[in-house]
């Protein structure tokens, strides 16, 4: 048996929802049709009164939410696309994120967004927005890389008592497999050393896990041992593991999907030189997107974001510094 | 507050009953926001005034016939007869503007920016339209459980409200899900300063409702019992499962914006119409030559109105500010960070 990053999704919504009635997934075609990824597959027929079809209403989608929290509800909002939840992005940011501050209400809503870019997608189904999210107080941003974190990180997402967005990698729906569903978890807010190293160390997130363990495969035919920290979660971040990584190595690339002015990356680089300035042998460094909207045509796509060989090509001049 | 079930029907005694307990608000109200701007005047408010000064009798009419403990009610700005007719304590009101760290939000937002979300009563945003999503998603969350039973939802907005997007998002998803919603729209003409020539250009305002597929009436904003009436109407269809029901109150706004603002550009033309007549003296008018009190009584409300106002801000006066040393910073109920 195997299961992808996109099942356990799914699977964990399917617990979520057995395990209380106070879960309800409210977003477009998430319904009988099963959402446009598929998932929210067949859930509909389980729980036909907690598995409801929105209208295109993104704004109005999360202002359900926080009033259905305020009722004592647990929602899921499925975004169909991360870009669109730039049409809720008020209701996110100001009216779910500071209720607690406001209200001493807290407002336990889950917010998944299919994030990042695929071939052929284009300007507005490719987008990563944990730094918009991230940035805002009141907010958790989590951005699984895994199928097994993918599932206990959305199971823990609907359990927090506040707004969680979930970012999701597309790319790694159909991509990543599993054997099994995990009956343990780390800590959402852990990072996870994903593989040891000594010569730098690759900080990364969501599918860019999957392109540094690429790079650090190449570069140990060098005799490379490039250290691998999987963030899991941008907000808060896990520094304690990320500095002692840092302790280990010395050198440090932060690598994230989204575009490169400020972000999760440019906030990594800011901690680790105020905080383990005097770990660092070199100058952090930073790898992101161009500075240009996301392009459609696959080969203008792999250019634009970072990919094992530009992070391999970081690096060696990292090691170099 | 008071419940007036089937008074439509009922006696003129009913009639009068409400009548009063409304008025009574509108002149606490009033009582109460003339208070905060002459102290907003002599610089001891933080941050800005803003009243329902003409706006009293639309605002306390929809809120006397919800049911504190039922019903869910998000005010706006020029709520503060809405307010204290649903049974916001009046020295909640008072500790909002001067900052008492007792205050339903300790400091941490001002003024209108107050309300208590586990008791019916959603902490309104700035940003106008975003309540009414959140009201409808109360309301579904009751259906979803099972426990929506009777209760109702409203929330107010103006004119210059009505052209969000969240406005016409929340109001279609309410009417797709035909919630238990009712949402009052006092066109009070202007948005700050933009008159609602430049804002909408549908004929009526509650023609929008046709669009929705919702029922929309339009009440005299000036005039007390247009005002209960239509919203008993109104609410009455929505609890009965009618669905949205929108209910536009025309009146004029009688004050600036906010109390910052002596707002040159409303005319002097648009002050003497019919819109801008005084919904307080109207109804004192009204209710004196029906007989229903005399003018002791009214002196008396007026007298008691100032009481209720002086014991509240004396108190929210004596009480602490917030203190930024022992103040919780922190934003989330789940987590601490490291600040």
């Amino acid at each position: 048996m195997s299961i992808t990053y996109l099942e356990a999704i799914r699977e964990a919504q399917a617990l979520a929802l057995k395990n209380s009635e106070d879960v309800f997934i409210y977003g477009q075609d998430i319904g009988l049709f099963g959402g446009a990824f598929k998932s929210t597959k067949g859930l509909y027929n389980d729980y036909p009164n907690r598995v409801i079809d929105s209208p295109i209403s993104e704004d109005a989608m999360v202002g359900l939410a926080v009033g259905a929290a305020i009722e004592g509800m647990r929602p899921i909002i499925e975004m169909q696309f991360a870009d669109f939840s730039s049409v809720g992005f008020n209701q996110i940011v100001n009216q779910a994120a500071t209720m607690y501050w406001r209200t001493s209400v807290p407002c336990p809503i889950t917010i998944r967004l299919p994030s990042g870019g695929t071939p052929g997608s284009g300007p507005f189904h490719s987008q990563c927005m944990e730094t918009i999210y991230a940035h805002y107080p009141g907010t958790i941003v989590m951005t699984p890389s895994t199928v097994e974190d993918a599932y206990s990180m959305l199971l823990e997402a609907v359990s927090i008592d506040d707004p969680v967005i979930f970012c999701e990698h597309k790319y790694l729906y159909y991509h990543l497999k599993a054997e099994s569903l995990p009956r343990k978890a780390l800590p959402a807010q852990k990072a996870r050393i994903l593989r040891p190293g000594r010569h730098a160390t690759i900080i990364a997130y969501s599918a860019m896990v999957h392109e540094a363990v690429s790079a650090a495969e190449i570069l140990s035919k060098d005799g490379y041992e490039i250290e691998i920290v999987d963030l899991r979660c941008v907000k808060p971040i896990d520094i304690d593991t990320v500095l002692g990584s840092i302790a280990r190595t010395g050198r440090v690339l932060a690598v994230g999907e989204s575009f490169p002015w400020g972000g999760v990356t440019a906030e990594i680089i800011s901690q680790i030189s105020s905080e383990g300035f005097n770990l660092l042998d070199a100058p952090p460094a930073r790898l992101n997107s161009i500075d240009t909207p996301i392009p459609y045509h696959p080969e203008l796509w792999r250019y634009h974001r970072p990919t094992a060989n530009s992070i391999e090509e970081k690096i060696r001049k990292l090691i170099k510094e | 507050m008071a419940n007036i079930a089937n008074h439509e029907e009922g006696s003129e005694s009913d009639l009068s009953k409400v009548v009063l307990d409304t008025f009574r608000w509108m002149i606490l109200a009033r009582t109460f926001e003339d208070r905060i701007s002459n102290i907003y005047r002599s610089g001891k408010i933080f941050g800005g005034v803003y009243v329902g000064k003409g706006q009293e009798a639309f605002s306390a009419s929809m809120a006397i016939n919800l049911v504190k403990g039922q019903d869910v009610y998000s005010p706006l700005i020029r709520d503060m007869a809405g307010r204290s007719a649903f049974g916001e304590p009046l020295v909640d009101a008072a500790r909002t503007y001067m900052g008492s760290s007792n205050g339903p939000t300790k400091g941490r937002d001002g003024n209108v920016h107050r309300g208590n979300p586990r008791e019916g009563m959603p902490t309104m945003i700035s940003h106008l339209g975003a309540m009414i999503s959140v009201v409808s998603g109360v309301l579904f969350a009751r259906r979803i459980k099972g426990t929506l039973n009777n209760s109702v939802g409203a929330t107010t907005i103006g004119d210059g409200g009505t052209s969000t997007g969240a406005f016409h998002e929340a109001l279609n998803l309410a009417a797709v899900e035909k919630l238990p919603l009712i949402v009052s729209i006092a066109n009070n003409q202007f948005a700050y300063s933009t008159p609602t020539s430049k804002q909408f250009a549908c004929h009526d305002l509650v023609d929008k409702a046709v669009g929705y597929g919702v029922n929309g009436i339009n009440v005299d904003g000036t005039d007390l019992i247009d005002c209960i009436q239509g919203f008993q109407s109104c609410i009455q269809k929505a609890r009965a499962g009618e669905g949205p029901q929108i209910v536009v109150g025309n009146l004029l706004r009688l004050s600036g914006h906010g109390e910052h603002d002596d707002a040159p550009y409303i005319s002097e033309e648009i002050k003497k119409s019919k819109l801008g007549i005084d919904c307080l003296k109207k109804s004192e008018k009204r209710i004196l030559d029906e007989g229903w009190c005399n003018q002791n009584d009214i002196d008396d409300m007026f007298k008691n109105a100032v009481n209720e106002v002086n014991s509240a801000i004396e108190t929210a006066e004596s009480e602490s500010a917030p203190d930024p040393y022992s103040h919780d910073w922190n934003a989330y109920s789940s987590v601490k960070f490291d600040q």
